[in-house]
């Protein structure tokens, strides 16, 4: 399987769009997590308006660090990851590489938890990548207006990165399971990006009005990930079912962190386990 | 090298046993018994769509059969032990199109433990190394297929099998490829190669199998199919030449053909003295000739029709 992922990583780490993805990630997260609100603050300074800018800058804070980290996973950083497991599954049926893989030596499932290892690296690389930006950003910011830089706690941190991974790596699995599913990379990414980022939302939207739909969305994949961000202390789009200004899409307070961490375990488990079956059993 | 990968001559390396794939209510393999032996080229010969893909994706089992058995090298298909013995290339090559034909094959020389030095040999076998920076998507489909021999050839394989390599080619791509295959056949490897091109297989194969809407039809040397070989004279006058040859031959072989030449069922290496004999009797002989059944006769005669011809482009 080591020989299986370093051909995976090597074909990933060359491909266009792995650095374009990680990149539109890291990119919108610095602008929307820090930038943007670093600007607000900057213009509150200007108005004089000195509780909002101390709200603004505490929301840049180290100490809000675990919660910012994840703040933008469960829908923005979810569809990315998604986007790019399942072209990487997805395209191999399109360009014919998995057959040329699976005449090639290793065994389908050898093959394919090597594709699986790739991408969880991708995702590793991708939750580190983040925390490292997310920690110069806010301690540039902090320098920069002469206040002092506090850490948050290596446990909270620790917690933050591991939520990271763990929402990351559910869509990860999604997404792969999706490419595998419909072996097209075009419609493995429109069915994926459509149930993240529209039918789970439609589906809550009718479970405020029928119960017992909100049985079934409340163990939704979307609202378990967004539910352990929301967990760690970052603000929803909604909080006690009303709009909350600032909250981020996504985020969620329906699941406790520990139910929200094992749905996600359960989701990203399940995903592989279809992958696999498919690929074992089915012809290429 | 252990006594299995050396393998003896006569030493079958692929056997199939009656197999099947349905697709539905269609059969696109019709209980298909063939058997490649160690050390020849085979020709898997058939128009376009007579079962060839969907046979030698059974035999690399990318496809499960519908019924029948497949061995190969000895064990069963998609066995990941054999998969490292067998080169395959099956229909179109399938590498990633934004990787150089290098990078392409490295990726597959990772998934088999195998170093750069013999992804290198192996760019250098298909002529291939002073292009392998450029990526696939540039390369023509002479050059595409050339590098999907080089990852075929990639561990040194014992069975090559090769999925119509000549398709989409233009003549000198094709007869390159040709000579790369007949390269590459040397040292002891077993080559199944499919094809709609007799021409090809003609020159190619050592023996032929003939496919024709998913059935086995024949299997054997071209000489086997092409049969008995004869000669044709011309000669007057013909009455006269026939008497001729009669006395040397007996009429059981002598067939006056509606054209008025002689067809001789004989051995084609004997017109010399047939011209001799033929002079001495005062007979005049315009022209003598060992004829031979072509392969493409053979075959239309097998399935019987001509509803998709096959090419003759050698």
């Amino acid at each position: 399987m080591i020989a299986s992922a370093r051909a995976e990583a090597l074909r990933l780490a060359k491909w266009p769009v792995t650095w374009l993805l990680a990149g539109v990630w890291l990119v919108l997260n610095l602008s929307f997590a820090y930038l943007f609100t670093y600007l607000s603050f900057r213009s509150a300074v200007s108005d004089g308006d000195d509780r909002l800018a101390a709200s603004l800058l505490s929301q840049v804070s180290m100490e809000q660090l675990p919660s910012t980290l994840v703040q933008g996973m469960p829908m923005f950083g979810g569809a990315i990851v998604l986007i790019f497991a399942a072209l990487a599954t997805g395209s191999g049926y399109g360009w014919s590489t998995w057959k040329t893989v699976f005449t090639n030596g290793p065994a389908r499932l050898t093959a394919f938890s090597g594709t699986l290892t790739a991408i969880a690296g991708f995702v590793a690389a991708l939750v580190l990548s983040t925390l490292a930006l997310d920690i110069a950003a806010s301690a540039g910011i902090h320098l920069l207006e002469s206040e002092p830089v506090e850490w948050p706690a290596v446990t909270d941190l620790a917690q933050g990165t591991g939520a990271g991974l763990l929402i990351l790596g559910m869509y990860a699995a999604f997404g792969a399971a999706l490419g595998v599913l419909t072996r097209s990379p075009a419609l493995s990414v429109g069915l994926g990006l459509v149930w993240a980022l529209v039918i789970e939302n439609l589906l809550r939207g009718v479970a405020e009005l029928l119960g017992p739909v909100e049985a079934v969305t409340d163990v939704l994949p979307g609202t378990a990930a967004g539910s352990l961000a929301g967990a760690l202390g970052a603000a929803g789009e909604t909080a006690g079912g009303a709009p909350s200004a600032g909250g981020t899409p996504g985020v969620l307070a329906i699941l406790d962190g520990g139910p929200a961490t094992a749905l996600l375990l359960c989701y990203a488990a399940a995903f592989m386990v279809l992958t696999a079956v498919l690929v074992r059993r089915r012809d290429v | 090298m252990d006594a299995d990968q050396a393998g003896g001559m006569n030493e079958a390396r692929i056997v199939t046993d009656e197999l099947t794939k349905n697709y539905g209510e269609r059969t696109a393999v019709d209980a298909v018994s063939l058997r490649v032996e160690q050390g020849e080229v085979y020709g898997f010969l058939g128009p376009n769509g007579a079962g060839k893909t969907t046979t030698l994706r059974m035999v690399l089992g990318l496809v499960r059969p519908t019924s029948g058995t497949v061995e190969i090298l000895g064990s069963s298909p998609g066995d990941p032990a054999v998969l490292r013995r067998v080169g395959s290339l099956v229909e179109e090559p399938g590498f990633y199109p934004y990787l150089s034909g290098r990078d392409n094959l490295r990726v597959l020389a990772h998934y088999n433990g195998l170093g750069n030095q013999q992804v290198e040999d192996v760019l250098e076998q298909v002529e291939l190394r002073s292009r392998g920076s450029e990526r696939f998507k540039t390369y023509s489909l002479g050059m595409k297929q050339r590098l999907g021999v080089a990852a075929a050839l990639l561990g040194d394989p014992q069975l090559l099998i090769l999925d119509e390599p000549t398709n989409g080619l233009d003549p000198a791509g094709m007869a390159d490829m040709r000579a790369l295959i007949r390269r590459v056949a040397e040292f002891g490897r077993t080559v199944l190669l499919s094809s709609h091109l007799l021409g090809e297989v003609q020159q190619i194969c050592d023996r032929v199998g003939v496919i024709s809407d998913g059935r086995l039809l024949e299997e054997g040397t071209v000489a086997d199919l092409r049969g008995a070989s004869a000669i044709r004279v011309v000669a007057s006058p013909v009455e006269a030449a026939e008497q001729v040859v009669e006395q040397l031959f007996g009429p059981d072989a002598i067939a006056r053909q509606q054209d008025g030449s002689l067809q001789l069922d004989v051995d084609a290496d004997r017109p010399a003295e047939i011209t001799a004999a033929l002079v001495h009797a005062g007979v005049e002989v315009r022209e003598i000739r060992p004829v031979e059944r072509t392969l493409e006769e053979v075959f239309l005669e097998m399935t019987g029709t001509a509803k998709e011809p096959m090419e003759v482009t050698s």
